[in-house]
């Protein structure tokens, strides 16, 4: 048993953090971990992408850095505590894997190295109105017509569609039999004709999310991602693919980080025994949180599957992030109010989190609601449906 | 980093499941709490024979100079094996103290007779106050020409109605809650002017409140030098503490798992009860507590050993903190899910439960503890 990193991964840490403190934008104050600014997203991935660092979860092969499973976490850690966005997930972590297990080497050549590079932007087309958790429900229709589909559907609560020259698309090839049989993965070019984007505004005022209308749109045949029907397949092999990020520690880290020094700054909270006591239990709560993640960590390091503890970490993840901003908001009190409007007075923690508080909500509800998550868990413990 | 046990953890691990399996178990815990003091001496020369009594006891007094981790895969196995066996209060805390406090002679011939399981201790330091916090001294110390006279009163002195021996914290300089000026005094509970009032605690075990009037101990009494028994004491309750989340462990693993195989057997509305989503869903809840407390004493368990005192408290207050909101949680959600049959004598639910609210208010309660952690900032 050994707690710490070996000498190694300390200097391969102290790297990450000099390029850090060298390369996050200095006023990176609207990015808080929200994409809001499409250019400030764009210029940090590409800034990645021109060091190698973009697809750091990617093996070699692939063109990934190659790290090993603590590479990754330090690297993600170091990545939030220089207050740095996340990069999106859509490309990199969700349709890369998947391509390098059942693409084509034509697909992967195509695709791979432009999202490695941050010049393709990729949105997920999953949900349907009729479709949320029971996703197998979809309805979105490809026929087959000499060499390429014919797609009719809708798609709702793309993130980024309107940012994406991509969007990696379930969609049904077969209506007969089990729902979940007929199921395929299709890549769609979003400048196709009959494609319509239409924007949802979320509670945090801004424009992330949107419906996507697909009105009689071709594809290509060899935008199938392996087989037809095999749709389902690769939608399940991404649920469990590897995400040592899942839990957002080193977020949550950074943003209970910003707290403290909000209330260390503040004359009124510095010496207030109850804020004192609401930040050390989240920062026990994050402290367990983090060695959960670490013996997941650990266990991928020596090449075994993520052990049962792994599978909390979604759901205790998300809830804590919500806990650390509901106490951003509730700390700030009058000062969290100021509402899309950088001229106030206020702390800057507490002038941006109620914007953060409301963009949070939808964190125990995206990558299968946590609810979802505990079906999952269940049946895995219990073996009863 | 690595999270694995070595070879030997791997066995001891092994072998303390086992003995908790085969040899422990709800009869025989049943069977321990009708004999005086909760205590079953073949049970205890068992685990002598076994090598437990000497693990926290430096191999040159003839110990096997244990890890925390290695005491941490003992009690939790005591833990599942719902053994009430004072392994923690009167081994663990009293050895880890003395090695800390006392001088280079005095400690092999106190420690000994504690790892070949011939004596027992218990330490007395727990006053009336708020704060579970061994500064919270008012037991005074009294230097006479050939030694010092003790006055004051000790409350739930765990293990002390079976103790031998007790090691006493009184103050000799420095005001009530001061960490300055409390020493340390071995103390035969015969001692004239001593009155001890015994019981039993809830889950298991004994404990004592002791009053000492004007209790008179030679100079040699005194466990090394005078005025720095705090640090000593602290060392040794988070020993305690962490061995005592690990025991806690062990016993939320058995109610967790009691629990899945009941939501599984128990038939309602023609289906077993584990098919209903709400009792599947706390079920859910009290394994990823059940993982994160797991989380939480693998890392106590390596940073007990710390020489660093800072990170010491830190790390122990946060899991004592942690396993006890935890354990409270599996152990009403064990009773709840239930049902009828939960809150019952036959059934060894309800005394893992007491077990588990024994041990949230032992071992530096949560208020105290948070005091303790956020004095570390």
């Amino acid at each position: 048993m050994d707690l710490e990193f070996s000498a190694d991964e300390i200097a391969f840490r102290d790297e990450v953090r000099l390029w850090m403190q060298q390369n996050v934008p200095k006023d990176n104050s609207p990015l808080l971990g929200i994409p809001n600014e499409k250019e400030t997203q764009f210029n940090w991935e590409r800034r990645l992408g021109e060091k190698g660092w973009l697809a750091y979860q990617w093996p070699k092969e692939f063109g990934g850095p190659g790290w090993t499973a603590t590479q990754r976490f330090i690297f993600d850690t170091e990545r939030a505590l220089a207050g740095a966005p996340a990069s999106s997930p859509f490309g990199l972590m969700m349709l890369a894997p998947v391509l390098m297990k059942f693409g084509s080497p034509e697909q992967q050549e195509r695709y791979l190295p432009p999202i490695a590079r941050g010049e393709e932007f990729w949105c997920q087309g999953y949900s349907e109105p009729g479709a949320g958790s029971d996703l197998a429900s979809l309805k979105t229709k490809a026929v087959r017509d000499s060499d390429h589909y014919r797609v009719n559907g809708q798609k709702i609560w793309t993130t980024q569609a309107h940012w994406a020259k991509f969007m990696f698309c379930l969609v049904r090839t077969d209506t007969e039999g089990a729902k979940q049989r007929g199921i395929s993965f299709l890549l769609i070019d979003m400048n196709s004709p009959g494609i319509e984007i239409r924007p949802i505004t979320t509670i945090d005022g801004h424009h992330h999310l949107n419906e996507v209308f697909l009105t009689d749109v071709e594809v290509p045949v060899e935008n199938l991602v392996g087989e037809e029907g095999q749709g389902w397949t690769i939608a399940k092999y991404l649920l469990t693919h590897e995400r040592t990020g899942i839990a957002g520690v080193a977020d949550s880290q950074y943003e209970l980080g910003r707290l403290k020094s909000a209330v260390e700054r503040s004359s009124e909270m510095s010496d207030d025994a109850v804020a004192k006591r609401r930040i050390s239990g989240l920062e026990i709560e994050l402290m367990a949180l983090n060695f959960t993640n670490l013996r997941t960590l650990d266990r991928i390091a020596k090449g075994q599957p993520p052990g049962a503890e792994s599978s909390g970490l979604k759901i205790k993840g998300t809830e804590l992030q919500q806990a650390i901003s509901q106490a951003q908001v509730e700390f700030g009190g009058t000062s969290s109010l100021p509402w899309l409007s950088s001229s106030n007075t206020a702390d800057p923690v507490f002038a941006a989190s109620a914007q953060r508080y409301n963009f949070l909500r939808a964190s125990t509800i995206y990558g299968g609601s946590n609810e979802i998550q505990k079906n999952v868990l269940a049946k895995m413990l219990l073996g009863l449906g | 980093m690595d999270f694995s046990y070595t070879n030997e953890q791997t066995m001891l691990r092994d072998s303390a499941e086992s003995f908790a399996r085969k040899r422990y178990g709800f009869e025989q815990h049943l069977k321990t709490l009708e004999l005086p003091g909760h205590f079953d001496p073949d049970a205890w020369q068992e685990m002598a024979d076994l090598g437990w009594l000497a693990l926290p006891i430096p191999e040159w007094c003839d110990g096997l100079n244990g890890t925390g981790l290695d005491l941490s895969i003992v009690c939790e196995a005591m833990g599942a094996g719902m053994q009430p066996e004072p392994y923690i209060s009167g081994v663990i805390l009293p050895s880890k103290v003395i090695i800390a406090a006392a001088s280079h002679d005095q400690i092999p011939g106190l420690v000994a007779p504690l790892s070949n399981g011939q004596q027992q201790m218990a330490v007395a330091w727990a006053e009336q106050c708020r704060a579970q916090t061994p500064s919270c001294c008012n037991t005074q110390a009294d230097e006479t020409g050939d030694g010092w006279v003790l006055n004051g009163q000790k409350l739930c002195v765990l293990n002390a109605p079976n103790a031998d021996v007790l090691v006493v914290s009184a103050r000799t300089a420095g005001t009530n809650s001061s960490e300055n000026g409390i020493s340390l005094f071995i103390v035969d509970p015969k001692e004239e002017g001593i009155s001890q009032t015994d019981y039993h605690v809830m889950g298991g075990g004994c404990a004592s409140d002791i009053r000492f009037n004007n209790v008179k101990v030679p100079s040699s009494a005194l466990l090394g030098n005078t005025h720095e028994g705090f640090n000593a004491l602290q060392v040794g309750l988070d020993y305690a503490a962490m061995c005592a989340c690990s025991h806690a462990l062990g016993s939320m693993r058995e109610l967790l798992s009691r629990t899945m195989e009941y939501l599984k057997v128990r038939k309602q509305f023609g289906q077993p009860i584990g098919s209903f989503q709400s009792l599947q869903h706390r079920a859910v809840d009290m394994f990823i507590e059940l993982e994160q407390s797991r989380s939480m004493v693998i890392m106590a368990s390596v940073k007990v050993d710390s020489q660093n005192a800072q990170d010491r408290a830190r790390a122990i207050s946060a899991a004592k903190i942690y396993l006890a909101k935890a354990a409270t949680f599996i152990a009403q959600q064990a009773v709840q899910l239930h049902g009828g049959i939960g809150v019952t004598e036959e059934l060894d639910v309800g005394h893992y439960f007491r077990q588990l609210t024994s041990f949230c208010l032992l071992h530096g309660d949560t208020e105290s503890q948070f005091r303790r952690y956020e004095s570390t900032n």
